[in-house]
């Protein structure tokens, strides 16, 4: 019985794993996909729009059995056209991060797009006048400033994040909830175990607020709040 | 891509069956979670501390916690309670255990609730003192207050938000089919893809169908909104 509950606070590692991964590369995704609808190009704005509208539209579970599935047929039909002998299976890891993190980078699309959106437009036109190439612009002036009207959202969409990774145990990842499932089949006694799951991701999600509401109070720094 | 399949008519039944169950799933659970989020969300704001406290912990560990495991939890876990076992054949209320729609109804019903009442509580708290003073002006009684003034705002002005938890709970019923023996939206899909080999043609119908249904929310919302929100959009020239 201990045992059970030692595998699976290993397994809360996959879970940190999977999410902070997810997390990354939704982040890249979010960036993009918020350039892309700032750019003012029709063709870019168009694609973007049509990403984080299509994305927020459909479950998280049907775009990961998707993936999942559908992913390791589409490559293997696409290898033997190819004429190539190889065949790929998309690891539950792989495909969890993966989709986990293409889903939430449409929700930190708009996240960041109206962060952006938030910046005095007079910061960027007096980069641009000290001769600023758009890239370093963006580096040194609008992400800086941009992190402190993006957390709430970001904050919110790393929380819903983190309770997506609970998913991918679906597609057959041994991460906290598969594990759970397995001992309480094992066992007979599934109550202590999910409830010892959930006091994990409980204790994730606090964590995880406890760190973004430093960031937070970092980045809020010479910032002057209104007062009534 | 063999499209043909998704369009026998034993598919489509099966589809169109799911759709039923995912719908029927989404409308009892919203229901019932909006009855038990106003409750909570009065206790929220009440003046009793001890029951703040109580309802307080559990928005926290409802939306702290994913819904898979509060599914399973209810799922798996209920059942293997002793005293709940020596009950579920024949005495009433708990005979529902045994059936796995109304335990994802109970799961989602208890999960909407849990967020719905922090979005209410939030919109109660800001109601703006001038109207609360204008209403004890009027003689009314604290009961009064709440009945005529602050709910009918208060529930108004959590529409836009509480558009997004509709959404999201169209999305979490996709998880009733982590549960055996549902029929919902994605696990006729699962079952056609078990059946044919069709990944791609079943999860896409399937995306399709939630596709259509979110839009189809969102587009009341806006309606709703635009009716019953007038009073607080921008004025036009």
């Amino acid at each position: 019985m201990q045992s059970y509950f030692l595998v699976i606070l290993h397994g809360s590692l996959l879970t940190v794993g999977v999410s902070l991964l997810a997390l990354l590369v939704s982040i890249l995704f979010g960036l993009a996909g918020a350039a892309a609808k700032l750019s003012g190009r029709p063709i870019l704005v168009g694609l973007a729009t049509f990403y984080s509208t299509i994305i927020r539209g459909i479950p998280d579970l049907v775009l990961m059995l998707l993936v999942f599935y559908g992913g390791t047929i589409g490559i293997n039909t696409l290898l033997e056209k190819l004429g190539s002998e190889a065949t790929i299976d998309i690891e539950p890891f792989a495909a969890g991060v993966i989709t986990i993190g293409f889903i939430y980078g449409a929700y930190m699309t708009e996240t960041f797009r109206g962060a952006i959106m938030s910046i005095p437009k007079g910061q960027m036109e007096a980069a641009w006048a000290f001769g600023m190439s758009r890239s370093q612009t963006f580096l040194r002036i609008t992400l800086p400033q941009m992190v402190r009207y993006a957390l709430p959202g970001f904050t919110n969409n790393w929380l819903v994040l983190i309770k997506a990774t609970a998913l991918v145990s679906l597609i057959g990842l041994q991460e906290m909830t598969y594990l759970a499932k397995q001992a309480s089949s094992a066992t007979r006694s599934p109550f202590v175990f999910f409830l010892f799951t959930g006091a994990l991701f409980l204790v994730y999600t606090s964590i995880s607020l406890f760190v973004l509401k430093k960031v937070n109070a970092r980045y809020s720094l010479g910032t002057k709040r209104g007062t009534l | 891509m063999e499209w043909a399949v998704i369009f026998e008519p034993d598919n489509v039944a099966l589809f169109g069956n799911g759709i039923i169950i995912t719908l029927w799933l989404l409308v009892s659970s919203l229901a019932a979670g909006a009855v038990m989020a106003l409750i909570f969300a009065l206790l929220l704001t009440g003046p009793w501390a001890p029951l703040r406290w109580l309802v307080g912990t559990y928005t926290f560990v409802i939306r702290g916690t994913p819904l898979l495991i509060q599914v399973y939890l209810i799922y798996y876990g209920l059942a293997q309670l002793e005293w709940i076992q020596l009950r579920w054949n024949d005495v009433w209320p708990w005979t529902y255990f045994k059936e796995p729609f109304f335990c994802a109804l109970l799961a989602f019903s208890l999960n909407t609730a849990g967020y719905t009442a922090e979005m209410l509580a939030g919109a109660i708290r800001e109601t703006s003192a001038g109207e609360i003073e204008a209403a004890h002006a009027y003689g009314m009684s604290r009961l009064q207050t709440m009945l005529r003034v602050v709910l009918p705002s208060a529930i108004r002005r959590t529409l836009p938000a509480y558009s997004n938890e509709v959404v999201m709970m169209l999305h979490a019923t996709s998880l009733a089919s982590a549960v055996p023996n549902m029929l919902d939206v994605t696990s006729a899909a699962s079952r056609i893809y078990a059946t044919y080999y069709l990944p791609f043609e079943a999860y896409l119908a399937a995306a399709a169908i939630y596709l259509t249904a979110s839009f189809c929310l969102i587009g009341l919302f806006r309606f709703t909104e635009g009716r019953l929100l007038a009073y607080l959009a921008p004025q036009k020239n």
